[in-house]
């Protein structure tokens, strides 16, 4: 720096970008919402090229790039692929949400991708990869991701 | 296709708070650097490329605060959004499609202005995901905990990096985070997202790099000894974790295939000489170096423990200290760039390596390294 | 050895103000496919794709990554190129440098954007210096009105002559049916309707679109495999010159001036407005018309609306702008620039079914935005020197 700068202390302008956003689920997205709202069921289509079942549900195969016109019911039951446990109360965490939370990607049954969500109603040393999950609704669903409250551990009777 | 050469480099300082700065302060503080490296003035460059993120920078159209700065008044001029290595990507092609001669890449981020959770989050898709609070450093974590599943790494493998890559740091006068630390302060950090701890992780970094890339043409016309482009590819994965291996890098691999099969190199692990990859948590490092064929399968950690990629190992690896040791998000993989091409024409200084004739430069896009560039530097056309 | 570079294939949706049937990969995958079967490609044809749009219009990061189920992208390279308004022509002149390099053969460009899904005005007051311009500038609009204020007051040009700007747009318009808006407005319309800044007429701007374009294309290795008659690029320019709204020299767009120059140069071509026949301007306001195509050098200063009322621009006339109906009827703003683009490239190839301008020869596409600033390119039907 040159000396003419000497002794000035540099100010910082704090702003925030606020721009609101409404962004449109399509009829994919809202057909998959309004069946987990409302009937407590999770859908998937599948491309009648590859028979791949995709969760979320996808409008186009990326594979084949043809349309999905099929929809089939999944479990809400699934297998653990992975998972992490937030320590810090990150500033994406939702505010209802409070460390220690465990995020997984879930398999269910009858679908060929897995699923992002939350693991609940278990200790994080307890959680292992492979382990049988399976979904907890929400009450009063909205038609969001988070009508599937979170996903607990199968209890084997 | 003709050839394209690296004939001129320049970085900042990284730092965890450039309060002083602006991005345009930063912008010409690199390309200057860069200018003064390669023996050019500004009217020596034809074109300019300019790397920014409308996220990272808070401000739509990014690349309005550095294009003055960047010299790229009265001249072509373009922004790509991404890594670094993708602007230099870029930078190639406009050198080589017979529009102009002489590219001015530059790359510039100041994480230190915004929150990086709530920058990263919004990369994940907003109907299906993004309301769960996921981030970058807890969707790593996620991939973390999927590769040592399947490749049984060690936490102490892991902790092995972040030992090294800070040790590196000590030799690099522009590394934000030079340490000489322990496997034991690596676990005993904070434990952020499982299996990371703080140490496992890059920091919040602000920095500006730039690089000079040139047609055969002219390539020898400046100050230094060109460093040539021999093979460059990227490819990008599914976008949706659940639609990848986790454990896997695909597109990485398919990336770094086609890159040797330009560059003519039949066997990577013996024909590169040094590496400088995006380590932004210690797995990648791993995990990237077994998907780009430079490390057996599962192997990588046992390979570290050894010593391998030591800067004096078989395969010396971020002997600049890396993302680890100073991570300014999209000039990241500028940076890397810019360490291999002093590697190649032997002044990287303290963290020269022995043997450096060609040298591996790599770059991520998007959550998990979703998206991958890699290049193939030499120094033979 | 550089490749020369030609377009074989484009693809638009039907742009609406609101598309709530898809997402926004969805909608990307629309154009995308109209593009493959207009070339007749399917998607592992593809060697590469660049994409393009604004960030802080869907609050989307990464958006080459999020994207890749509608873009066709996976487990292939993809790069985003986002430069403001002018992002649509940007990606176009990407994609030219792609397949130039001799890197790639076949790339696809694409540019969209879901302007309904977020505040634009909020989104693009952002784009300003946060410390020096963005608490006292608010938009776009407000810097436009002070381009056409700078304009009147030194060559003496009317309101009037702005609405037959917009006259002309939008009649072109019910000649395009992928148009937003396909409604004729008169004169008296324009002038009456509500004042948004003076000299700014509601019937003066763009409207706010969903939207999505596709363009594909190949080297010389290929393209004439692909498309018989391929559009071909003679030359590509751009200058963004400007970092903070008060550098502009206003009521003149120095960067269409410095940019159109290079390209004639380039391209050989002494008197643009005799060896052009068509163009397609990103021209979001009616003044933008008058003043760029004077910049553009097809007119002299002061002389475009003596130009424009006597019909020249106009379908039948002797260079017929915005044949799709221009910005002005769409505004899908990552996507514009590339649509004008593909609108060019249709007209060199013959394919711009109701809008078509006979015997295209040269045809010229623009991209505007940023602060001040415009990228170009130079379509042509012969393949270059």
């Amino acid at each position: 720096m040159t000396d003419q700068f000497q002794g000035i202390e540099p100010m910082v302008y704090k702003s925030k970008i606020n721009v609101p956003y409404s962004w449109w689920a399509g009829d994919t997205a809202s057909k998959f919402y309004l069946t987990l709202r409302d009937e407590k069921k999770i859908t998937a289509t599948k491309c009648v090229a590859c028979n791949k079942v995709f969760l979320p549900p996808r409008k186009v195969c990326p594979s084949c790039f043809t349309e999905n016109t099929q929809w089939v019911n999944v479990s809400d039951e699934g297998t653990l692929i992975t998972f992490t446990i937030a320590r810090r109360q990150f500033a994406a965490i939702p505010s209802d949400r409070k460390v220690p939370v465990i995020w997984g990607l879930i398999k269910l049954d009858g679908a060929d991708t897995a699923m992002l969500h939350y693991l609940d109603e278990i200790k994080p040393e307890s959680v292992t990869i492979g382990m049988r999950v399976k979904a907890v609704f929400s009450e009063g669903r909205k038609g969001n991701i988070r009508d599937i409250s979170h996903f607990k551990p199968v209890s084997r009777v | 296709m003709d050839r394209a050469a690296i004939i001129g480099v320049g970085t900042t300082k990284i730092e965890k708070s450039k309060v002083g700065e602006t991005f345009a302060d930063m912008a010409w503080e690199a390309v200057n650097k860069a200018l003064s490296d390669a023996g050019m003035t500004i009217d020596d460059i034809d074109n300019v490329v300019t790397t920014s993120s409308d996220f990272w920078d808070g401000r739509t159209i990014s690349c309005m605060a550095v294009g003055d700065a960047s010299g790229a008044a009265h001249k072509n001029v373009s922004c790509v959004e991404g890594d670094g290595t993708y602007g230099a990507f870029y930078g190639m092609t406009r050198s080589l499609s017979g529009s102009y001669k002489t590219t001015l890449v530059t790359g510039h981020s100041k994480g230190s202005q915004s929150v990086s959770s709530l920058i990263t989050n919004s990369s994940f898709d907003p109907i299906y995901e993004r309301a769960l609070g996921m981030d970058m450093v807890t969707a790593c974590a996620m991939q973390a905990r999927s590769y040592m599943h399947r490749t049984k790494t060690t936490p102490e493998q892991l902790a092995g990096v972040s030992v090294k890559n800070h040790g590196n740091a000590l030799k690099n006068p522009l590394a934000q985070l030079p340490m000489k630390i322990t496997i034991k302060d690596v676990l005993e950090s904070e434990m952020i997202a499982d299996p990371l701890h703080k140490l496992d992780c890059s920091p919040v970094s602000d920095g500006c790099a730039a690089v000079i890339i040139a047609h055969e043409s002219v390539a020898a016309n400046f100050k230094q000894k060109p460093v040539w482009i021999k093979g460059v590819s990227f490819c990008a994965d599914s976008f949706f974790f659940g639609d990848r291996d986790l454990s896997r890098a695909k597109a990485l691999t398919e990336a770094a295939k086609k890159a040797y099969e330009m560059a003519g190199i039949k066997d990577p692990k013996k024909e590169i000489d040094v590496v400088e990859l995006y380590d932004a948590f210690t797995y990648q490092e791993l995990m990237w170096l077994e998907e780009m064929g430079l490390a057996d399968d599962a192997m990588a950690g046992k390979l570290l423990e050894k010593g391998e990629f030591n800067m004096d190992g078989r395969l010396p690896v971020n002997a600049s200290g890396g993302l680890l040791s100073g991570h300014p998000v999209i000039a990241a993989g500028l940076y890397s760039m810019a360490a291999v091409v002093r590697q190649i024409r032997g002044d990287a200084g303290g963290f020269q390596v022995k043997k450096a004739k060609t040298g591996l430069v790599h770059g991520v896009n998007g959550l998990g390294g979703q998206s991958h560039c890699v290049f193939i530097l030499d120094k033979d056309k | 050895m550089a490749k020369r570079v030609a377009i074989v294939g484009t693809g638009q949706t039907f742009h609406k103000s609101h598309r709530p049937d898809v997402n926004g990969q969805e909608l990307i995958n629309e154009a995308v496919r109209r593009a493959l079967a207009d070339a007749d490609l399917k998607m592992k044809d593809i060697d590469a794709i660049v994409i393009g749009n604004m960030d802080h219009f869907e609050g989307i990061n990464y958006v080459d990554c999020w994207s890749v189920d509608g873009s066709g992208a996976t487990m292939k390279p993809i790069i985003k190129l986002t430069t403001g308004g002018t992002t649509g022509c940007t990606v176009a002149i990407g994609g030219y440098h792609l397949v130039g390099s001799g890197m790639f053969d076949r790339v696809l460009i694409i540019g969209w954007e879901k302007n309904s899904e977020s505040d634009t005005t909020g989104a693009i007051t952002t784009a300003f210096d946060p410390v020096w311009d963005r608490l006292v500038f608010a938009g776009a609009i407000s810097g436009l009105a002070a381009e056409a204020q700078a304009y009147i007051a030194r060559y003496g040009a009317s309101e009037r002559d702005g609405a037959r700007v917009s006259v002309r747009d939008r009649k072109h318009a019910m000649n395009n049916p992928h148009a937003q808006l396909r409604k004729e407005v008169t004169l008296d319309e324009v002038l009456a309707s509500p004042m948004l800044a003076d000299p700014i007429h509601l019937l003066d701007v763009c409207p706010r679109s969903d939207g999505a374009c596709a363009v594909i294309m190949a080297s010389e290795d290929v393209a004439e495999k692909i498309c018989p008659k391929p559009d071909w690029i003679w030359a590509t320019a751009s200058r963004h010159s400007y970092s903070y709204l008060g550098d502009a020299d206003y009521g003149r767009l120095t960067s269409m001036r410095e940019g159109s120059q290079e390209l004639w140069k380039k391209a050989g071509i002494k008197e643009p407005r005799k060896e052009l026949d068509v163009i397609e301007l990103y021209q979001p306001y009616s003044f933008g018309g008058l003043i760029w195509i004077e910049d553009m050098g097809i007119v002299g200063p002061g002389e475009a609306p003596r130009y424009i009322w006597d019909g020249n621009t106009d379908m039948g006339g002797e260079l017929p702008i915005n044949p799709s109906g221009g910005v002005i009827a769409t505004n899908p703003i990552g996507a514009t620039g590339l649509i004008r683009c593909a609108e060019a490239a249709m007209q060199v190839m013959g394919k711009a079914e109701g809008r078509q301008v006979p015997d295209v020869n040269f045809a010229f596409s623009s991209g505007f935005g940023g602060c001040w600033w415009t990228d170009m390119i130079l379509h042509g039907k012969k393949k270059p020197k």
